[in-house]
């Protein structure tokens, strides 16, 4: 009865630390194979363009529309207090601190991590990893590699591209819209908004892109056979990485925030 | 008179150690089980330098899990696979790279990479190995068209291509690096006879020019007494007979002579 309970509880919980044991593994020997084998330049560059260059769209919507969204709550309630001129600042860290790396690390992670597992869990169910691999070529140096270094100079560019666009958005709401005056407007939001904001937003942008990458090249390369398979490696590859991406994000801000502490001082 | 040679070998004979290190390939005592089931139960097989030998066997008798041993894709339960003296179980994956580079392999389904047109397939091979004149690789990939009659074929997607010709560009992959040693799952299955004997007689042109070792599955006996030196029959899980095209033809054993004859085990009972 007790051993039952405990092993239906331990089982999964097993099952998790292994998964997390594998994803560490890939991600180890990914590192490894950077700093000691060559590079492949042609498709480091091809997935610099498919994750950094083709996500810009889906990235600048987001940001132009939650900076706006923003910026037009904020007013709405710090405008009562009269405080309306501070709406700048407050978007302005917000969008650097959480807002624009979570969301961007979202979007990334459905529209590249759920590629990316298709891809390479694809080329598993169709034995062209096999195929890689006997002929002599790691399937770590050739897929994941590219990929996760393009991931990890793509995502801090997309999450500055997404506050930027933000934080402009918000300004031409809160002009245009809001009537908010501009010189005031900017004037909190330069004074507010610290060098610390924008070396928070990419940390976590460097951190979530690693999280997505390792995440859902694992998805891929233990995808099991058929379209089903390879279906539901992309699902999984996707919620894992969200949900990796929220859960994370919690204890970056709490450790970030003693070394990089938010506000003025 | 000559069937089981393969299991009658007492291990440690002089024939075994000769095997260990003279030979291409030596597989002792292979066990594989995949999930409840036991595919190999104990495989026992030898392949020396410049021999081609076939593998027969019954659909789904574990003749492409065989393969995939050979060259580490795949680990054994037990059993030890020896590369020209060297055991490859247990070897990691970078290890293992060393091996593959002498063992080239066709698989079942060619496994050709499907982002890549025709000719950047065949070239890969070439391009891993360090060669990057646009020059050297269009002319080799040319070269290796011709070789398995796919002639101007070079910019087409594999998708675009019929299982035959996917077979071909596949071997024609598995080849481009000359390796010492090149498996084969069935590489004529699916194709035509004419093709089909064309790419016999590759095979046998490939073994006299350049000494090659091969290890052919095949289901198709003319195939198999066309190329092999050897022929051995994998039946549940074991190497039945492994023998010359002439001793298999000779055999008298009904198990053989059903699978030579494309005779069902059912219909025999009836008719007799
Ligand atoms: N990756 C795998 N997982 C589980 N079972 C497998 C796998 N690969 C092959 N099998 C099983 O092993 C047996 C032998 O397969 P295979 O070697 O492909 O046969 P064949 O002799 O026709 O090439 C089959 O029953 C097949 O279902
Ligand atoms: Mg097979």
């Amino acid at each position: 009865m007790f051993v039952r309970f405990f092993s239906a509880l331990g089982r999964p919980i097993l099952r998790f630390i292994q998964y997390l044991g594998e994803v560490v593994l890939l991600a180890a020997e990914t590192f490894m194979s950077i700093f000691t084998r060559k590079l492949r330049w042609k498709l480091f560059l091809n997935q610099v363009v498919e994750v950094g260059l083709l996500s810009q769209l889906v990235v600048v919507i987001t940001g132009g529309f939650t900076g706006a969204v923003f910026a037009a709550q904020t007013f709405f309630q710090f405008n009562k207090l009269g405080m309306g001129s501070a709406t700048g600042a407050v978007v302005s860290v917000a969008i650097l601190r959480e807002l624009g790396p979570v969301l961007t690390a979202l979007m990334v992670a459905g529209r590249v991590g759920a590629a990316m597992s298709a891809e390479i869990g694809t080329m598993k169910v169709t034995e062209q990893i096999d195929a890689l691999r006997a002929l002599a070529v790691h399937p770590t140096d050739y897929l994941v590699v590219p990929r996760a270094l393009a991931m990890m100079v793509s995502m801090p560019l997309l999450v500055a591209e997404c506050a930027a666009v933000g934080i402009a958005a918000s300004y031409f709401i809160a002009i245009f819209l809001l009537e908010i005056n501009g010189t005031y407007y900017m004037a909190n939001m330069v004074k507010w908004t610290l060098s610390r904001d924008i070396i928070m937003a990419v940390s976590k942008a460097f951190c979530f892109g690693i999280l997505i990458v390792f995440i859902s090249c694992h998805k891929g390369l233990t995808a099991r056979e058929g379209a089903v398979g390879v279906g539901r490696a992309t699902t999984e590859a996707v919620v894992n990485s969200s949900l990796a991406v929220l859960i994370c994000n919690f204890f970056l801000t709490m450790t970030l925030n003693i070394i990089y502490p938010a506000g003025y001082q | 008179m000559n069937q089981r040679i393969a299991n009658s070998l007492p291990p440690g004979t002089a024939a075994s150690t000769e095997k260990k290190n003279g030979a291409m390939i030596s597989v002792r005592g292979l066990t594989k089980r995949l999930g409840a089931q036991e595919i190999l139960r104990g495989v026992d097989l030898g392949v020396a330098h410049g021999e081609t030998l076939v593998i027969i066997g019954r659909s789904g008798g574990g003749k492409s899990v065989l393969l995939k041993h050979l060259i580490g894709l795949m680990q054994p339960n037990e059993g030890e696979i020896w590369i020209e003296g060297q055991n490859i179980i247990g070897m990691n994956e970078r290890q293992l790279g060393a091996i593959r580079r002498k063992i080239g392999i066709l698989f079942q389904g060619a496994a050709l990479f499907d982002s890549m047109t025709v000719a950047e397939n065949i070239a890969f091979p070439l391009r891993e190995a360090g060669e990057r004149d646009p020059k050297v690789l269009r002319e080799r990939v040319r070269e290796m068209l011709e070789v398995v009659e796919l002639e101007g074929q070079e910019q087409k997607m594999p998708v675009n291509l019929s299982g035959g010709m996917k077979k071909r560009v596949g071997l024609a992959r598995s080849i481009i690096r000359r390796p010492k040693c090149v498996l084969y799952d069935e590489p004529t299955s699916g194709l035509d006879p004419v093709v089909s004997d064309s790419i016999n007689k590759l095979i046998r042109r490939l073994q006299e020019r350049f000494g090659m070792t091969s290890i052919v599955v095949t289901h198709d006996m003319k195939s198999a007494i066309d190329v092999g030196d050897h022929i051995a029959y994998l039946h549940d899980g074991q190497i039945y007979f492994h023998g010359t095209p002439n001793e298999l033809q000779q055999t008298t054993d009904p198990i053989l002579q059903d699978f030579m004859h494309g005779r069902s085990r059912e219909e025999l009972r009836v008719e007799s």
